[in-house]
């Protein structure tokens, strides 16, 4: 220890020492908040018992083609190239889906994998292989349909902007478990473009600013102004931290103000993340054999393999919510081509961290989330006419897939079934609000509890619905 | 889909159990904000030594029923950077604190107030208090996210009307309806871009009438949001749960601005419209020449376009899905990235083609020859019209530039506004005509009422809530905290002012004044209250732990802005031009790859340094360090900014290359300063060095200690680099010889713990 260091926790003793009652215990709170050790708000509310302690979210931004990939439609082939149905659109209004559009059916062939026989494309090898720890869904459906406001609806509750995600809604309730990490990380790539809705998917609304997602950036500082600028060595930052620290607590004497010891405290952290941050990214440790697990050894699978393979290091060091965001799955035009890219950049990563978790002993205590904002149309796409072999699907927010796996999760099974055209829902509709519910109910957060006030009122993530559905659950 | 905002909002309220309000006696009606504004009687002084004007005879009339004191006046060199940040955004200089200790007198405090108000620098501090209110923003939001170079114009407007001092009622007036002022000037017309900052989603396979509805939505509620602190947002979709407002009501506020549209005005500045004017008859000759020999083909190419256009938007059912999408097309990249009205193009189709100007017309035929090959793609090709559009745009690039500018204007036509019903405009219900809320005092128009009866309604003597709502979010900047917490709703849901007759007062005070923004602040600014020290008192920590009685000032962090401005500032590398476009300055690339297609030049020179205000506003990925201190989210309106305190806000400024340039700046200024010192005095001492350094930064001189530390601090650095000199020599980028970069590397981390100093980003 260096004798610097010595003497700032006597004078940070002394302070709160100084502070007397009321206001030291105050202060004493919000430093361990800061330092990660808060029960978080849900400490309040009654528990249900946890199943799982963190989630990973691995969101495919754009929407993914359902009928390509975990939504076999056999029977579509008898109606390739002609005019949907008329009773499938009876009923609707929507500026998307026009009746002038024709069926088209998969390219794609369907292998069987897993005890319960699941579905896979052969764009899905790899995932087909953790067949027995998914459970499909089929019935997800949402409200609307275009990127940004459901891309909003399934992270905030609410199509619009301003409002807190589920990442930060579940720190803002648990907390999380890492103290030289944030509790909330997002880490993004990309087979060409950005996500739609930026930052405002990772967005605290109108919760405090530390419950915002942090981005891990793939290039440059995996965190904003993480690395100290050249000619600063970590002791001579050390030695800048203990002068502006010392010197802080000189002046919350002068003003008695203990908000300054969050102050303090945030630059503790501060320091502890860029201890903690390069650690978390070194993967030397990893065995070649993981490192090809997830892919990082190829080109194509590195980027999304990187992330799923620091998902797992995150939650192992007990960050609470990890959100991957993949961009973009929006195939209006070359489906097959784009979603062939997609998948051979995310197939194998994917599987990876389902298996890797699994065989960690963290898959119990981790669940993992896959799917887009919504489905896509049976029909092909027809804002730009047809051009053989460019061939796209719209936007379809009536049926679409995700799926579940992990802490609290019941892996191979399939819940919920679509109509021929995977175009309506028969069976378990789904909406984003109940899997927002279950979520947390497998967190062990009643989801209707869960609430801050915000402009006179008590928000909360699924809105004014949402409900439980135990058939996901294990 | 139609699950408006408002209707989750509200029922979000309702299905958690919160027990509708019962109603006040005398019915809703009778709630605090809805009644008439009194001027209170001010309450006899108790303790005259103290009390400064009105407002502390108000404060202190509550402290004595408290049995507290109020706290003494805080010291002249605090004071000096309290006022300074609150009233220009901007610490002090050290030439300003040196003249101000150099100035005794009673009237020195005033002096200052005045001269400070008089700063053009005033108008830029004010002028973002004003944004966050209308969502300023340089981008439309939504998915592309596309630019809007023209959206500082109205920016420049809210500056130069602050500046000017433009009493709040005009201002109220001009931004809501300067265009239906008789003659309108340019100014005026460019005021009521106020209503632009809503989104804009050019997103294909939106509906065009969906996203003209949620965009008047967002006005309607605004007014709420800005003037009446009402949550009318709220009766989009049904009648308010917790306020006197009904869904109808809600839509005869929709109703005012549901017949203005967006347009872009010609707005030149300096002689860009000579210029322009200049080259233009060659361009004309140039333009004429080219279309001539294809003029006949071409128009009937062109009517067949706008016909069939007209066809599939007039009749969805039967419409072929291309014609459909071309006109959806139309409405949606009309002057896209560069904020250009939306629906603009559409309107123009609308228009019977004797009575499109030619300014219109010139616009569509350019757009038809970029995008309408569709009519016919082989006449299209025979014509080469492809290759003639490209040669128009060529020779347009080369014209002279007139500067546009978002504006409003009135629907020639005009819209019959009809309830949604359940908020959704595919079920029209009963028609809603321009009318305000029932609760408050009536219009008293004949006749359909337009947006200019609206404003000049919010600004009457009799309107309950503009002038409260307004002061209160003053007296919000100025303490930390409004006399009404939530600043953005005075309706029943809200929280009871904590010294309602002091509002009203102040309102009433505002009101008389003429609506003097300028005098308004010198009263508030030069109460015993507000020049009360900000220091904790530990027995008010249990008995007012939120400061509500006031009993001394807050201690309040810099908004987002106010931390770069301030970094700037002391560091001597803030370019101070007052106005222009918004600038990019330096951050890693990362952050814009955030959004979806956004990438950032950073500007070069001088820009490099403006202050926050300037700072371009992509919704989707706005500025890292704005962000990183509380930014409100671009996408909606903001009456109370976030102040938190993260660890990330302390890796900015530790690392962020922009502050470590201004911790090198801020060490040059102390070598400056030594080098003058030895030419003129024979030298300064390390200990007055750091006195200058810590005195650029925080106004007061340092205590003992605190020297002591950062002298030891200082020492330590240079021993640590003199056993390294390669790592000085790097912090300095790079530059000069090892040997002679020490001292000065040394002093940038000295600079930098400076700016790191919970105080540097506090106003005491």
């Amino acid at each position: 220890m260096i004798p610097g260091q010595f003497l700032g926790i006597q004078s940070r003793r002394e302070f709160f020492r100084s502070c007397a009652g009321g206001i030291g215990t105050a202060a004493l709170w919000r430093l361990l908040a800061l330092e990660g050790r808060s029960a978080g708000a849900a400490g309040a509310l009654p528990q249900i018992a946890p199943r799982a302690k963190n989630i990973i979210f691995l969101f495919m931004a754009g929407a993914p083609s359902q009928l390509d990939l975990l939504d076999p439609k056999p029977r579509m082939q008898h109606y390739h190239g002609q005019p949907v149905p008329a009773s499938l659109l009876e009923g609707l209004n929507d500026p998307v889906i026009k009746n002038s559009a024709t069926v088209m059916a998969s390219p794609r062939t369907f292998q069987r994998a897993g005890q319960a026989g699941i579905e896979f494309s052969d764009f899905l090898p790899w995932t087909a292989t953790v067949a027995d720890e998914l459970c499909v869904v089929r019935s997800m459906h949402t409200n609307v349909n275009e990127h940004h406001s459901a891309q909003l609806l399934m992270n905030c509750g609410v199509p619009v902007l301003g409002h807190p995600c589920m990442g930060s809604w579940v720190t803002y309730g648990l907390g999380s478990e890492s103290q030289n990490l944030p509790g909330f990380v997002v880490l993004t790539s990309s087979s060409g473009k950005g996500i739609d809705g930026g930052s405002s998917l990772w967005s605290n609304g109108f919760l405090p600013s530390e419950y915002r997602g942090v981005t891990f950036r793939s290039t440059g500082d995996p965190v904003l102004y993480l690395s100290n600028p050249p000619g600063i060595t970590s002791g001579s930052q050390r030695a800048r931290l203990d002068t502006i620290r010392d010197l802080n607590e000189l002046h919350a004497e002068q003003t008695a103000d203990f908000e300054i010891a969050s102050r303090i405290a945030a630059y503790e952290l501060a320091f502890r993340m860029q201890v903690a941050a390069p650690e978390l990214l070194d993967f030397t440790k990893e065995s070649a054999e993981t490192l090809a697990l997830y892919g990082v050894d190829q080109e194509k699978t590195r980027p999304f393999g990187a992330n799923c393979l620091l998902a797992r290091r995150m939650v192992e060091r007990g960050v609470r919510f990890v959100q991957l965001y993949h961009s973009t799955w929006d195939d209006h035009a070359e489906l097959n081509q784009n979603l062939q890219l997609n998948c051979e950049m995310t197939d194998k990563p994917t599987a990876a961290l389902v298996m890797d978790l699994k065989r960690r002993g963290l898959l119990d205590e981790t669940l993992i989330v896959w799917g887009g904002e919504f489905g896509r149309t049976p029909m092909n796409e027809v804002r730009r006419g047809n051009v053989a072999g460019k061939e796209g699907r719209d936007h379809h927010s009536y049926a679409f897939t995700m799926w579940l796996a992990g802490g609290g999760i019941r892996g191979g099974q399939v819940v919920g079934e679509t109509d021929d055209f995977g175009y309506h829902i028969t069976r378990d509709p789904i909406h984003v609000h109940d899997l927002q519910a279950t979520l947390l109910h497998c967190l062990g957060v009643d989801h209707t509890r869960l609430t801050y006030r915000h402009q006179g009122r008590d928000f909360r993530l699924t809105d004014v619905e949402g409900v439980v559905v135990d058939k996901l659950m294990a | 889909m139609f699950g408006c905002e408002a209707i989750l909002v509200c029922v979000v309220a309702l299905c958690l159990g919160v027990a509708p309000i019962p109603p006040a006696p005398g019915g809703a009606a009778a709630h605090w904000a809805f009644q008439a504004i009194g001027r209170p009687e001010v309450p006899p002084a108790a303790a005259v030594s103290w009390v400064r004007n009105p407002i502390d005879t108000f404060v202190l009339a509550r402290l004595v029923r408290e049995g507290i004191q109020p706290s003494p006046e805080a010291d002249g060199v605090t004071l000096l950077r309290r006022l300074s940040i609150d009233l220009i955004g901007l610490p002090p200089t050290l030439e300003e604190v040196d003249a101000f200790r150099g100035e005794e007198d009673k009237e020195a405090y005033g002096r200052l107030v005045d001269r400070l108000l008089a700063s053009p620098h005033f108008g830029e501090k004010w002028a973002r208090w004003w944004l966050d209110l209308s969502a300023y923003a340089d981008s439309d939001g939504y998915l592309s996210d596309f630019l809007r170079p023209n959206a500082w114009r109205y920016r420049q407007w809210v500056v130069d009307a602050l500046n000017a001092n433009q009493p709040f009622d005009q201002f109220t007036i001009e931004q809501l309806a300067g265009d239906l002022l008789p003659a309108a000037t340019v100014e005026q017309r460019i005021a009521t871009g106020f209503n632009r900052n809503t989104l804009s989603n050019r997103e294909g396979g939106a509906d065009l009438e969906e996203f003209r509805v949620k965009q008047i939505v967002a006005r309607a509620s605004n007014v709420g949001t800005a003037w009446l602190g009402l949550t009318l947002g709220c009766a989009e979709c049904h009648d308010h749960k917790f306020d006197p407002i009904s869904q109808r009501e809600f839509y005869g506020l929709y109703a005012f601005f549901n017949s203005a549209d967006e347009i872009n005005l010609d707005a030149p500045l300096g002689d860009e419209r000579a210029r322009y004017a200049a080259a233009r008859p060659a361009y004309e000759q140039k333009r004429a020449a080219l279309l001539a020999p294809v003029a006949q083909e071409v128009a009937s190419l062109q009517t067949e376009w706008e016909r069939r256009m007209l066809e599939a938007a007039d009749h969805p059912e039967t419409a072929d899905y291309r014609w459909a999408r071309q006109w959806e097309i139309l409405g949606l990249i009309w002057g896209q990235n560069f904020g250009e009205g939306q629906l603009e193009g559409t309107l123009i189709v609308r228009t019977p083609v004797p009575e499109r100007t030619p300014e219109q017309r010139e616009r569509l035929l350019d757009y038809f020859l970029q995008n309408g090959a569709i009519v016919n793609e082989s006449t299209w090709s025979e014509l080469k019209l492809d290759e003639l559009s490209k040669q128009l745009e060529a020779w347009k690039l080369e014209l002279p530039v007139v500067g546009r500018a978002p504006a409003l204007s009135e629907n020639a036509g005009g819209r019959t506004t009809r309830v949604h019903q359940r908020g959704d405009f595919r079920a029209p219900g009963e028609e809603a005509p321009p009318g305000t809320p029932a609760v408050l005092p009536p219009l008293g128009v004949e006749g359909r009422a337009t947006r200019l009866d609206l404003a000049r309604w919010l600004v009457r003597r009799d309107n309950p809530l503009t002038a409260r709502v307004t002061v209160n979010r003053v007296w919000q900047e100025l303490f930390g905290r409004g006399l009404v917490l939530t600043t953005e709703d005075f309706g029943a849901r809200g929280t009871p002012p904590s010294h309602p007759e002091l509002l009203d007062w102040l309102a009433a005070e505002f009101i008389d004044s003429g609506w003097d923004i300028k005098h308004l602040l010198k009263v508030i600014v030069s109460s015993a209250t507000y020049r009360q020290s900000s220091k904790r008192r530990g027995e008010l920590n249990a008995l007012d732990p939120g400061n509500v009685l006031l009993a001394r000032q807050a201690r309040v962090r810099l908004s987002a802005e106010g931390v770069r401005d301030a970094a700037l500032l002391v560091s001597g590398l803030l370019n101070p031009q007052v106005g222009g476009p918004s600038v990019r300055p330096p951050q890693p690339a990362s952050v814009s790859m955030e959004g979806f297609m956004n990438e950032w030049k950073p500007s070069e020179g001088p820009d490099r340094y403006r202050r926050g205000l300037y700072t371009w506003i992509q919704r989707t990925s706005p500025y890292g360090q704005l962000v990183t201190f509380d930014l409100p989210d671009p996408g909606r309106p903001c009456t109370r900014r976030e102040r938190s305190n993260t660890p990330l806000q302390a890796l900015n400024l530790l690392n962020d290359p922009v502050f470590v340039e201004a911790a090198q700046a801020l060490a040059e200024r102390v070598q400056a300063f030594a080098l003058e010192a030895a030419r003129e005095r024979g030298g300064a001492s390390v200990e007055q060095c750091l006195d200058y350094a810590f005195r650029r930064c925080l106004a007061r001189a340092p205590h003992a200690e605190e020297r002591a530390r950062l002298k030891q601090y200082l020492e330590q650095q240079v021993r640590l680099f003199e056993e390294v000199p390669e790592q000085a020599r790097l912090l300095l980028a790079g530059q000069g010889d090892p040997t002679t970069s020490v001292e000065p590397a040394a002093w940038t981390t000295l600079a930098s713990v400076l700016l790191n100093l919970d105080e540097f980003i506090m106003r005491e």
